[in-house]
């Protein structure tokens, strides 16, 4: 690791973030920072129910409603939905309703104060039709709410026969369930947009967003027009992890209208409530696990059921259920799998994209059922594990063959050693038999997050990145990748530099904006470094290659000579321009009919431990201190990797013990941050962070994906280590205090 | 009360004598953001419960959002634009910028305010007190590792010491 670093001068080397000095300052402009002339707020009126049929919409007293603008589904100039996966979703409810805090009336005036007034003074007389509000309940169709069946998405993952395994005589067979819930992205700047629209100059929209072009897809169906008619430009954006990946669409679009409509600028600016209940959050969860192992402890089938709760639209469900499902089977080779999944309509608003995409959930249930069958062979968790880890060569439950040089145990043995994992289990096992009521626990979670978009998924994307280098020699990339806080435009700079020799300052990196860079693809699913910075490595090897080309650049160059050549090619030829469009790695195979095949180019492979107390005055768990070891092939920035590791360990900590949506009728009850609990300063525990770097040969100078991996382990681990300090193998998330109490009262006594 | 009647205040802003009219029901954060065009003072919640949008009033860290503006009247407020002077950034500038501490960046200027407090109180803080002092400003990306070791850093350089951080804080355990 170290030689690697010393033989490269940028990647490997925490550089100074590209735009920290911005955010120092207060000098970075996020959406709300903005105001154009004669700008105007508006504001969105949502229904109150979860199901129903709306028979009358009426304007109360005491607004001046001549004064405001009122946009309706009768308004909308396009198709009156969300383009994303299907058309299901509408920008407003006409009709009917399908989920608490669906759209159906936009409101916009200059006064933001008396917009709210105003959206206080509509009232949506619905007419109430029976919900769905649990997978159980949508399973077993108690009412049909969405399709034919209440399914958005099914899929079947078959590897050997399980069948065949079940009545054979030298298996143990191991029956779970597990739930986990939902959870909310809670990035800190609330979602907010602002647009310009009129019919001569089409629609601009400039948004705190992932996924521009998810937006500008969506601009051209909701107002039929033409796509150069549609700009969108992201502006600094406080913190996305996935609740900024579809939502903006909507907002995006709703502003829009309101623009269109009253030919003003027009802000909209979600307050924190509204965020929370109306946006997507992580989906719920349903998990039961049947695993057939040997006496000899090796995993002989694994039969899984995975279901997940949508909400009541489309959205993103079927690929968030589509990486839980690839991710279900976790780390270990079984030669007979079979994974049933599927995602479910409730009349709950649409869950949506956060940080690991399916996998946590999937991965917890797993985890559990892992520690469980140990329990049940009597042999240890982590020697359950050794005997199953997958090897290179061996096959995932989608037949994909590992070619990467994996090794679990050696990072097992790793995380074991830099956390003290052993001492600390006998330890805590003696201490525990006191009379102390503090009670400690120490557990573990081994697991893989596949990078870059499930199965062909990169193939439809086909991103494309651009570099141009000025008369001067400063080399701009143009990609659609937003920067959110995970240091892209960092390590974008960082791989060009490093690409072309030349010095990181060199390098910028330009905003994403719809009309100057092209579809780089959306900024998710641990892609963003390892696929579209593989483009921006080979766009900045074309810029030289044209410069060597023509003559103008030696194959050894100083940065002078750089500059020379770049301010002789665009004064001869104009503009200095090289693009590079995702190709898959060759053996790269897959088949979506089957759900066979090479899944993603690459995983990150980890081993995270966890150590908890549990008060059993209080029932208040708490994690004490928490070692996450993971290979992540090389690691292009130090800094950032470790930030991106301790940050989703940190909302790992809040999945598993903190963050509880209460679900009432469909709604969330608790849409602050006093009674939505995510970690404070002083609920983290310290992070130590440990990289195994081995090179991936198709991903930028070796690196692989980051971002959502560390998501997956922290409550897996966290609840193992509860196991441990409490005698009690919790199989749902989150685990609150109360649950504690329920299950450990009668034991305090 | 007339709506339209403004409300007129004289202060000091960042150093400097202010002055400004609004209307007397904005809370300071929308004086400074709305009438005062710092928008470099965020807001996560407008209810007190993020910290996001700290400022200094007299050297003390308040919460914006639940202090009105005409209560700024004849004191001293200090926000994000006012941390770096002529001679450059305020060290808490310099290492959140650089150690990783602002990632996303939109809780980063209650977080400097709120460590800026601190260090004028103890300029030798524990880990626990840095804890402590923080805890009522959240942040989602960072884990908040990162930040305790910006606090730790500059507090360091304040004092005069010569200091980088550790090569764990910034390699990991090796």
């Amino acid at each position: 690791m170290s030689e690697a670093r010393q033989q490269s001068s940028i990647v490997g080397r925490p550089v100074p973030r590209k735009e920290g000095r911005a955010k120092v300052t207060g000098a970075a402009r996020y959406v709300d920072d903005l105001t154009l002339p004669g700008m105007i707020y508006g504001a969105t009126v949502r229904s109150t129910v979860a199901r129903g049929r709306i028979k009358n919409i009426t304007f109360g007293e005491g607004v001046p409603w001549d004064e405001l603008t009122v946009v309706t589904a009768r308004d909308i100039p396009g198709a009156n939905a969300v383009a994303l996966i299907l058309l299901d979703q509408p920008y407003l409810a006409s009709e009917f309703v399908n989920h608490p805090e669906e759209p159906i009336v936009l409101l916009a005036h200059p006064d933001k104060h008396l917009v709210e007034r105003a959206r206080r003074a509509v009232l949506v007389e619905i007419e109430p039709l029976p919900p769905v509000f649990t997978i159980e309940e949508s399973a077993a169709k108690k009412e049909i709410v969405w399709g034919e069946d209440n399914t958005f998405k099914s899929y079947l993952v078959e590897k050997g026969n399980v069948d065949e395994v079940w009545s054979r005589d030298d298996v143990l067979i191991v029956e779970g369930e597990y739930r986990t819930g939902a959870q909310e992205q809670l990035y800190i700047e609330t979602n907010g947009v602002v647009a310009v629209a009129n019919a001569d100059e089409g629609v601009t929209v400039w948004g705190s967003m992932q996924c521009p072009y998810y937006v500008h897809k969506a601009l051209i169906k909701l107002f039929d027009l033409p796509e150069e008619k549609i700009r969108v430009i992201q502006t600094e954006t406080g913190g996305g992890f996935g609740g900024k990946e579809e939502y903006p669409s909507m907002i995006a679009g709703h502003a829009a209208l309101l623009a269109w409509k009253s030919g003003q600028p027009v802000k909209i600016i979600y307050d924190r409530a509204e965020d929370m209940a109306a946006t997507t959050k992580r989906h719920p969860s349903l998990t039961r696990h049947r695993t057939a192992v040997t006496r000899d402890g090796k995993l002989a089938a694994q039969e899984i059921e995975f279901t997940v709760d949508g909400g009541a639209y489309a959205t993103l469900s079927a690929v968030v259920l589509s990486r839980g499902t690839i991710h279900a089977a976790g780390p270990y080779y079984c030669p007979n799998v079979r994974i049933n999944a599927r995602a479910v309509a409730t009349n709950a608003p649409p869950h949506g994209a956060f940080r690991g995409f399916g996998a946590p959930q999937s991965i917890f249930a797993l985890e559990r059922q892992m520690d469980k069958v140990a329990r049940a062979l009597d042999l240890s968790a982590e020697e359950f594990r050794r005997r199953n880890f997958i090897r290179e060569g061996e096959t995932t439950a989608t037949e994909q063959i590992i070619r990467e040089k994996v090794d679990m145990a050696g990072l097992l043995a790793r995380a074991f050693e830099l956390s003290g994992y052993e001492e600390k289990r006998g330890r805590f096992a003696r201490e525990n038999a006191g009379r102390g009521k503090v009670k400690r626990g120490i557990g573990f979670a081994t697991f893989m997050h596949g990078a870059g978009f499930t199965g062909s998924g990169e193939v439809f994307l086909q991103s494309i990145v651009g570099c141009e280098a000025s008369s001067d020699g400063r080399v701009h990339i143009l990609a659609a990748s937003t920067e959110i806080g995970q240091g892209t435009n960092t390590i974008f700079a960082q791989i060009a530099a490093e690409a072309l020799k030349l010095d990181y300052d060199m390098v910028e990196v330009s905003r994403p904006d719809t009309a100057s860079v092209p579809n780089s693809g959306p900024t998710v699913a641990s892609r963003t470094c390892m696929i579209v910075g593989k483009l921006v490595e080979s766009a900045a090897l074309g810029l030289r290659q044209t410069l060597q080309g023509a003559g103008l650049l030696a194959e050894v160059y100083t940065a002078d000579e750089w500059r020379e050549a770049c301010r002789r090619h665009t004064e001869r030829h104009g503009a200095l321009k090289s693009f590079s469009q995702y190709k898959a790695p060759p053996d790269v195979v897959w088949d979506d009919g089957k759900y066979r095949g090479d899944a993603y180019g690459a995983f990150a492979w980890a081993v995270y431990v966890a150590e908890v107390s549990v008060d059993l005055v209080t029932y208040d768990a708490r994690v004490e201190d928490f070692v996450a070891v993971q290979e992540v092939g090389r690691v292009i920035h130090p800094v950032l990797a470790a930030g991106q590791i301790e940050g989703g360990v940190a909302q790992g900590v809040g999945y598993a013990l903190y963050e509880r949506v209460a679900w009432r009728e469909g709604r969330m009850a608790n849409s602050q941050m006093t009674n939505y609990i995510m970690p404070t300063a002083l609920d983290v525990p310290p992070i130590r962070v440990h990289f195994e770097e081995t090179p991936y040969p198709y991903g930028p100078a070796g690196a692989k994906g980051i971002g959502e991996l560390p998501m997956d382990g922290p409550a897996p681990a966290i609840l193992s280590a509860v196991e441990q300090a409490t005698g009690v193998a919790f199989t749902h998330i989150p685990l609150m205090p109360e649950d504690l109490m329920k299950e450990l009262g009668d034991a305090r006594d | 009360m007339n709506g339209k009647q403004k409300a007129h205040i004289e202060f000091t802003l960042n150093g400097e004598r202010a002055e400004v009219a609004f209307a007397p029901h904005k809370t300071l954060l929308e004086v400074l953001r709305e009438d005062l065009s710092l928008t470099g003072t965020k807001h996560g919640c407008e209810l007190g419960e993020c910290g996001t949008c700290a400022v200094l009033l007299d050297g003390r860290s308040v919460l914006s959002c639940l202090v009105l503006g005409l209560d700024a009247e004849g004191r001293s407020v200090q926000t994000v634009e006012g941390l770096a002077d002529a001679a450059g950034l305020h060290p808490l500038q310099e290492t959140f910028a650089d150690t990783g501490a602002a990632q996303c960046g939109y809780c980063t200027p209650g977080f400097l305010l709120v460590a800026k407090e601190l260090l004028a109180h103890n300029d030798n803080p524990s880990r626990e007190e840095i804890k402590e002092a923080l805890s009522g400003n959240l942040c989602r990306c960072t884990g908040y590792i990162k930040i305790y070791e910006a606090v730790e850093l500059a507090a360091a350089r304040m004092r005069g010491e010569e200091m980088e951080l550790p090569r764990e804080a910034v390699y990991g355990l090796e």
